[in-house]
C-alpha cells in the first residue's frame, strides 16, 4: 500500500499475517493452524487472506477453501465483536436450551449463524460446550454462563459493548 | 498446613471462582495470615454445586460459595475452627447438611482413579503431580521394562478403549508395536464432541500430566517418539492447561531427549480441531492433523499401520491414557481385579439431564444403571418419574426402566442397543419425548456427516424428514417401517463410525419406546407434552381467578377475558409457547 505523500503504509495486519505465514512455512499440516491464526488477526477469514494463504504456503486455492468451509470454526463473513454460543447439546436440551436459544433470538432480531447489523453480536447455536453440569449454557465469548432462565438474558447481554 | 483449595475449571469459572479465590487471598493478606495455602485446583466433577471450595486437611466440602461468603469462611472456620452450616452441601435425600465431601453420598459411591488428582491439586504445578507419585509409572517403564512388557501389561489389565469403540488397548499397542516404520507416532484423541460429555475436559484441566505420562508410557511401547493431542478448540482452558504441562515437563526432563537417562525421547505437540464433531473418528482426526477436510477413510489400513502421514500410528482417548500410569504403578492384576468378566478398571461417566445431582463420576464397571442415577445422582429432579437414560451420544441408545438394573458394560450395552460411548449419561423424566429425542440427534448426526459417503450423507437426512413429519402430526403407520429399513442400511454400509452408530437412538426408542412414536402417529398425541404441533393449551375454568397475567404474557394476544372471570385461548391464534403456563401461579393453564 502507498500513500499519497509516496511513502509506504505498512497494514498492521498484514504484517501480522506475513509472520504467521513466516513461522509455518514449510511445515507439515500447517493449513489449519495458519486459518486459526489468520481468523484471529481478521475476525473472519477474507478471500484475499485465504489467496495469500494459498499463494504463500503453495496450496491450491479450491483447498484452502475447501478445508475453511468444511470446519465450523471458520467463518468467510466478518462476525460481531461479541460472539454467542448458545448450547443445544443434549443436557441443555432437556433443560430448555431451546428457550434460552429462542430469547436471545428475539432480543437480538437476528436467526442462528447471524450477525447484528451494528456488528455487536453474533448469535450460533453449538452441540456441546462441556458444561453439561449446569445446563442450560450459553458462552459470550470465553465466559460462559449457566443455570439459565429466558429471564437472564437480557442482563448478560447488556454487559457486552 | 492448612489448604483452601478453589475450584477453577471451567463450571466453577462459570460460577465466579475466580472472584471467591482472589477474594480469599485479599482477605487472607489484610488479616496477615501466612501459614494458610490458598490455590486453584481441577474440576471436582460436581459442577452444578459450584463454586466448590475445600478446607484441607479437615475434608470440609463448601459449595456455591459466593465472595460475601467468603470473611466468614476465614473467621470462623479457618481461624475459628467452626463449620460455615450455610455453604454446606445439602444432601436431597435425606434432607440434611453434610459437612464432609467423603460423606456426601454423590462422592461417597464414587471410586475416584483416574480422578484422584482432579479437585486435588494445581494442575499448572507440576511438584503437584509429582508429589502425588506422578512420572514414577514412566521413570519404571524407562529404566526397569521393555517395550513388550509395557505392552504385555496393558494387555494384562484388560484396559479397553475409553473413546467409545472398547477396542482392547494393549492389542492396539501391540498392532504399532509390530508395525514396520522408522517413524511412529502417538495421538491423543481429546476432540469430545459428544453432547453431554465432559470427562475428557475435566481429565485435561484438572490433571494434564497424567495424560502427557500416558502418551509417553505408549511411545516407548510402540517405538514413538513423537505424540500429538488433538484437542477441540472450544476447549480453550484445556489447551492452556497442556501447554503449560508440556512446558514444565520438558523442563523437568520428563518429556523431551533421553528421559531418566535412558536414552528415550519424546516430544508432545497440541493440534487444535477446527469444530467437527466428525473428527473424533480417528481417521478423520488424522486427516485433520494433516491439515486436510477431517473425513474418514476406509480402514483397513488401521491407523496402526498407516497413520498420520502414513506411519504407523497408535491413537487412543484422554481417559486411556490417563488409565495408563495408574497399570503399570498399581500392576495389571490390581487393575484387573476391578470391573466386569470383559470390562476392567473404572469407567468416568458424565451424568447430566433431569437428576438432582449433576456431575463426573467415575465407578467401577459392572456398577448398575440405577446405583449411578438414584444412589451417586440423588434420584429425579424435581420428584418426578424416570422414563430413560441416554448413553452415549448421538451413537448411543435410550434405555427404559427395565433395563436399570443392567450392569454396565461394553458388552451389556451393546446388547441392550445402545453403546458405552464416551461415557455422557443424561437422564430424563416423564416430560421427555422419546420421539423428540431421537429426532435431536439424528439433527445432530446429520449436520455433522461429513458428506463423504452416500449412506450417511443422504440417509440420516431422509430419517430426518421422517422424525420431523412424525412430531409434526403428519406420520404415518408406514412410517416406522420405513425408519427401521434406513436404519438398518445405514448402519450396514456407512463408511465410519459416524454412519454407522447414527441410527441408534431411533433403534433403541423404537425397540423400548415404541408406544410413544405411535401415540404420535395414531392419536396425533404427544405423550410427554413436549412436540408442539400435537399440543393444545387449555385453560381450567375451576382454577381460573382472571387475574389476567397470562393475558398480558401472551406474545400473540391469543388469550381474552373478563377481569375476575376465566379466561379463554384462541387455539387458532396460539403459537404453543407456553409463556402463559410459566406465568400462571394457579396452575389453570394444562397442555395435552
Amino acid at each position: 500500500m502507498v500513500c499519497a505523500c509516496g511513502k509506504e503504509v505498512v497494514d498492521p495486519k498484514k504484517e501480522k499475517l506475513k509472520e504467521l505465514l513466516l513461522q509455518y512455512q514449510g511445515q507439515k499440516g500447517a493449513l489449519i493452524p495458519v486459518l486459526q491464526g489468520a481468523q484471529e488477526i481478521y475476525g473472519y477469514l477474507p478471500k484475499e487472506v485465504m489467496e495469500e494463504i494459498s499463494r504463500t504456503l503453495k496450496i491450491p486455492f479450491s483447498k484452502v477453501y475447501g478445508v475453511a468451509t468444511f470446519y465450523a470454526q471458520f467463518h468467510l463473513k466478518p462476525r460481531g465483536r461479541n460472539v454467542i454460543r448458545a448450547c443445544l447439546g443434549t443436557a441443555c436440551h432437556v433443560r430448555g436450551g431451546a428457550k434460552v436459544f429462542e430469547t436471545l433470538k428475539n432480543e437480538l432480531g437476528i436467526g442462528d449463524g447471524e450477525t447484528t447489523p451494528d456488528l455487536r453480536f453474533t448469535l450460533e447455536s453449538v452441540a456441546c460446550i462441556g458444561a453439561c453440569g449446569l445446563a442450560p449454557v450459553i458462552m459470550v465469548n470465553d465466559d460462559t454462563y449457566g443455570r439459565l432462565t429466558p429471564d437472564k438474558v437480557k442482563e448478560i447481554l447488556a454487559k457486552y459493548e | 498446613m492448612r489448604k483452601v483449595l478453589i475450584c477453577a475449571g471451567t463450571g466453577c469459572i462459570s460460577s465466579g471462582s475466580p472472584k471467591v479465590t482472589e477474594k480469599f487471598q485479599e482477605e487472607l493478606s489484610k488479616r496477615g495470615i501466612t501459614d494458610i495455602e490458598v490455590y486453584n485446583t481441577g474440576c471436582h466433577g460436581f459442577c452444578e454445586q459450584g463454586p466448590i471450595v475445600i478446607i484441607e486437611p479437615d475434608k470440609t466440602f463448601y459449595c456455591r460459595v459466593e465472595v460475601d461468603d467468603v470473611p466468614e469462611i476465614i473467621e470462623k472456620h479457618l481461624l475459628g475452627g467452626q463449620i460455615v452450616e450455610k455453604v454446606l452441601f445439602h444432601e436431597p435425600q435425606v434432607d440434611k447438611k453434610v459437612e464432609k465431601y467423603t460423606d456426601i453420598s454423590f462422592y461417597a459411591k464414587q471410586q475416584r482413579l483416574v480422578l484422584h488428582n482432579c479437585g486435588h491439586i494445581n494442575p499448572e504445578r507440576i511438584e503437584d503431580y509429582v508429589a502425588n507419585g506422578g512420572y514414577e509409572a514412566l521413570r519404571k517403564v524407562l529404566t526397569s521394562m521393555s517395550p513388550q512388557e509395557v505392552v504385555d501389561e496393558i494387555k494384562k489389565s484388560g484396559l479397553r478403549g475409553r473413546g467409545g469403540g472398547g477396542f482392547p488397548t494393549g492389542l492396539k499397542w501391540q498392532f504399532t508395536k509390530d508395525a514396520k516404520g522408522d517413524k511412529k507416532y502417538v495421538v491423543c484423541n481429546a476432540d469430545e464432541g459428544d453432547p453431554g460429555a465432559f470427562m475428557d475436559r475435566s481429565v485435561l484441566e484438572g490433571d494434564p500430566h497424567a495424560v502427557l505420562e500416558g502418551m509417553a508410557i505408549c511411545g516407548y511401547a510402540v517405538g514413538a517418539d513423537e505424540g500429538y493431542i488433538y484437542v477441540r478448540a472450544e476447549y480453550p482452558l484445556a489447551i492452556r492447561r497442556l501447554q503449560i504441562a508440556i512446558k514444565q515437563a520438558e523442563e523437568k526432563g520428563y518429556l523431551g531427549e533421553n528421559i531418566f537417562g535412558s536414552g528415550f525421547n519424546f516430544r508432545i505437540k497440541i493440534k487444535a480441531g477446527a469444530g467437527a464433531f466428525v473428527c473424533g473418528e480417528e481417521t478423520a482426526l488424522l486427516t485433520s492433523i494433516e491439515g486436510n477436510r477431517g473425513m474418514p477413510r476406509p480402514r483397513p489400513p488401521f491407523p496402526a499401520v498407516k497413520g498420520l502421514w502414513g506411519k504407523p500410528t497408535n491413537i487412543n482417548n484422554v481417559e486411556t491414557f490417563a488409565n495408563v500410569p495408574l497399570i503399570i504403578k498399581n500392576g495389571a492384576d490390581w487393575y484387573a481385579s476391578m470391573g466386569t468378566e470383559g470390562s476392567k478398571g473404572t469407567k468416568i461417566f458424565a451424568l447430566t439431564g433431569k437428576v438432582n445431582n449433576t456431575g463426573l463420576v467415575e465407578v467401577p464397571m459392572g456398577i448398575t444403571m440405577r446405583q449411578i442415577i438414584f444412589d451417586i445422582g440423588g434420584g429425579i429432579k424435581g420428584g418426578k418419574k424416570f422414563k430413560a437414560v441416554q448413553i452415549g451420544g448421538p451413537s448411543g441408545g435410550c434405555l427404559p426402566e427395565e433395563l436399570l438394573d443392567l450392569p454396565v458394560d461394553y458388552d451389556s450395552l451393546i446388547k441392550a442397543g445402545a453403546m458405552m460411548g464416551s461415557g455422557g449419561l443424561v437422564v430424563m423424566d416423564e416430560t421427555t419425548c422419546m420421539v423428540d429425542v431421537a429426532k435431536f440427534f439424528l439433527n445432530f448426526t446429520q449436520k455433522e456427516s461429513c458428506g463423504k459417503c452416500v449412506p450417511c450423507r443422504e440417509g440420516t437426512k431422509r430419517m430426518l424428514e421422517i422424525l420431523e413429519k412424525i412430531t409434526e402430526g403428519k406420520g404415518e403407520p408406514e412410517d416406522l417401517e420405513i425408519l427401521e429399513k434406513l436404519a438398518y442400511n445405514i448402519k450396514n454400509s456407512s463408511l465410519c463410525g459416524l454412519g454407522q452408530t447414527a441410527p441408534n437412538p431411533v433403534l433403541s426408542t423404537l425397540r423400548y419406546f415404541r408406544h410413544e412414536y405411535e401415540s404420535h402417529i395414531y392419536d396425533k398425541k404427544c405423550p410427554a407434552g413436549v412436540c408442539s404441533a400435537l399440543l393444545e393449551y387449555k385453560i381450567l375454568e375451576d382454577k381460573c381467578v382472571g387475574c389476567g397475567a397470562c393475558a398480558r404474557v401472551c406474545p400473540v394476544g391469543a388469550i381474552s377475558g373478563e377481569r375476575k372471570q376465566p379466561h379463554k385461548i384462541d387455539p387458532e391464534k396460539c403459537i404453543k409457547c407456553g409463556s402463559c403456563m410459566e406465568k400462571c401461579k394457579f396452575g389453570a393453564i394444562v397442555k395435552g
